[in-house]
């Protein structure tokens, strides 16, 4: 017996894209059926302009750049981001729908994928929407665009690897609340591995290839390298290597304990 | 088709669902029937690859829920117990969503969601979000992003559970208007379910397969099955009347139910003792108004065998 409207074996990679779409599309219009994304991008935008101006010292400086404006992008992720990712996962846990979404023709790296984009789509926006702080830049001054334009794409970046901290967290519970606190603290530890308060627990008894191995994982030597304007591709590759392993930990996860 | 063998799950200690071997061909309506927890729900879990068996295998038409979990899961159209859905979605944008996932595109696509529309009349909540819907309407967006693909293999876990009895008659109208030509799979613990609508019932009971049958069949293992009941004009002439059916040969025993005047009696061997109960009970001089053969009684049937 087969029915005419079964999904006809169509190119795989174009049905992959296609999947991810559909899952990316929902999730997307999710975040903005519910006040999440607005008062994450409203936040996200009050509290950058207040570290830029204030405690960055904008004008003070007298310098045409927006250093002042990235520097303080990892800590305000560090609180932001999780909230974003938090839901992601435990959500579809708490409500059931994970069974529905899991017994639709898709595989997993397709759901978490689309999902992870989504997220990401709404933290691209929210950055995208600081753009007067350029105008600002650029009418005062006379800015590097180059720089600033490699900011944001570290910015973008770094935000890639909080979401997918995230997504991997929000994989471990049904509880969104509990998904965040560990997204905020996952996110500090990766942050905070490049910090000399980390390094200087290793560089006491373990070897100096121990302690730059430490140091390299850190997100936020990786992010002011790029925040300054200088990309190395070691930079970026370190980025999606990043956002890579924790979407596999995720998938990993969800496999082991969808049904929980 | 879906064929199991051996299917099996455990957590630990606990065997949720005991070496579990069947198949079930199209145009079957088989009911999954067991008291809570006897592992309805994850036998179908199983089925549609949400759950992976701890032993054993199960396969749709062929495709194995492990190995080829995509192709299985193309086939079948699945309503997880208590309809989940996302509430903040729309009726519309639900079914739209689901249809996209199931791969259907372009008139296909807008065909088949105006007919699963129609047929489960969603037309006034279309633009509702789903977490304002009334229970029954739930249910129904439910079921249709379960058919919306056209599904040859329908997978329902308790489909009317929490409806009212319209609704559930609705529902159980729409599964036997789909009876023909699909695979169906409900779980139920509600047993005129069973009548209703199945071919087949399977019993289940704390993970083992207890019995597979026919309803009738079913109802034939009764203690009950070709009883006569006997509904007395004077509930005072009870005990006279048990004496004289008593003496029959024919008759095994005779049971007075309850204080309403009923009685139930039963037959020794096979044979139909119906006419026999008339004439005793007329002859006697008692006065009844209604006489009837039992078919069997389900409720008996499953305390008997689940309680085992």
């Amino acid at each position: 017996m087969s029915s005419a409207l079964l999904p006809q074996p169509r190119l795989s990679a174009a049905t992959a894209v296609h999947n991810v779409g559909a899952v990316f599309r929902r999730e997307l219009a999710a975040y903005f059926a519910t006040p999440l994304a607005y008062v994450y991008i409203l936040i996200f935008l009050v509290l950058a302009a207040w570290f830029t101006f204030y405690l960055g010292g904008f004008f003070e400086r007298g310098q045409a750049d927006l250093e002042p404006f990235f520097v303080f992008h990892p800590w305000l992720y560090l609180f932001l981001i999780p909230a974003i990712s938090m839901r992601l996962w435990s959500d579809e846990r708490r409500s059931g729908s994970i069974e529905l979404l899991m017994t639709q023709p898709i595989t997993l790296w397709q759901a978490v994928i689309g999902k992870f984009l989504a997220a990401w789509a709404c933290a691209a926006l929210a950055l995208a929407l600081t753009f007067p702080i350029w105008i600002t830049a650029d009418y005062l001054g006379h800015p590097d665009n180059g720089a600033i334009l490699t900011g944001y794409f570290g910015s973008f970046l770094m935000a890639g690897a909080f979401l997918a901290v995230g997504s991997c967290m929000s994989a471990l519970t049904r509880n969104a609340v509990v998904a965040f606190i560990l997204g905020v603290a996952a996110c500090f530890a990766l942050l905070l591995a490049g910090l000399p308060m980390v390094l200087d627990v290793f560089r006491g008894w373990a070897p100096p290839g121990v302690v730059d191995a430490v140091a390299s994982l850190s997100l936020l030597t990786h992010f002011e390298a790029i925040a300054k304007g200088v990309v190395d591709l070691r930079d970026v590759f370190f980025f999606a290597l990043t956002i890579a392993c924790f979407l596999a930990a995720s998938v990993v996860l969800l496999d082991l304990h969808k049904s929980d | 088709m879906i064929k199991t063998e051996h299917l099996s799950k455990r957590y630990g200690a606990l065997k949720a669902v005991d070496d579990l071997s069947f198949e079930v061909q199209g145009g079957e309506v088989l009911g999954f029937l067991g008291p809570n927890g006897a592992g309805k729900t994850t036998t179908m879990r199983m089925l549609t690859g949400f759950i992976a068996p701890s032993s054993g295998r199960a396969s749709i038409f062929g495709h194995d829920v492990e190995d080829d979990p995509i192709a299985a899961r193309s086939c079948i159209g699945y309503l997880p117990e208590g309809a989940p859905a996302y509430g903040e979605m729309s009726a519309r944008g639900f079914l739209e969503f689901i249809a996209d996932l199931r791969g259907l595109r372009g008139a296909v696509r807008r065909a088949r969601l105006d007919t699963v529309i129609e047929r489960l009349a969603l037309g006034p909540v279309l633009h509702q979000s789903i977490e304002t819907l009334s229970k029954g309407f739930r249910r129904r967006v439910g079921l249709a992003q379960a058919i919306v693909h056209d599904p040859p293999v329908l997978i329902l876990d308790e489909p009317t559970d929490g409806l009212d009895p319209n609704q559930k008659h609705e529902v159980r109208s729409l599964i036997n208007e789909m009876a023909r030509d699909k695979i169906i799979v409900i779980s139920t613990h509600i047993l005129e379910e069973v009548d209703a609508v199945c071919t087949r019932a399977m019993l289940i009971s704390r993970g083992r397969l207890v019995a597979d049958d026919t309803p009738a069949g079913l109802e034939a293992r009764s203690r009950y099955h070709n009883a006569v009941s006997l509904q007395l004009e004077r509930p005072d002439q009870l005990e006279a009347a048990r004496e004289a059916l008593s003496s029959l040969p024919q008759v095994a025993s005779v049971e007075i139910d309850g204080r309403g005047g009923q009685l139930t009696v039963f037959p020794a061997g096979s044979e139909a003792i119906l006419a026999l109960v008339g004439d005793r009970i007329a002859q006697a001089g008692i006065n009844v108004t209604s006489l009837r053969v039992e078919p069997g009684r389900l409720d008996e049937v499953f305390r008997t065998m689940t309680s085992q």
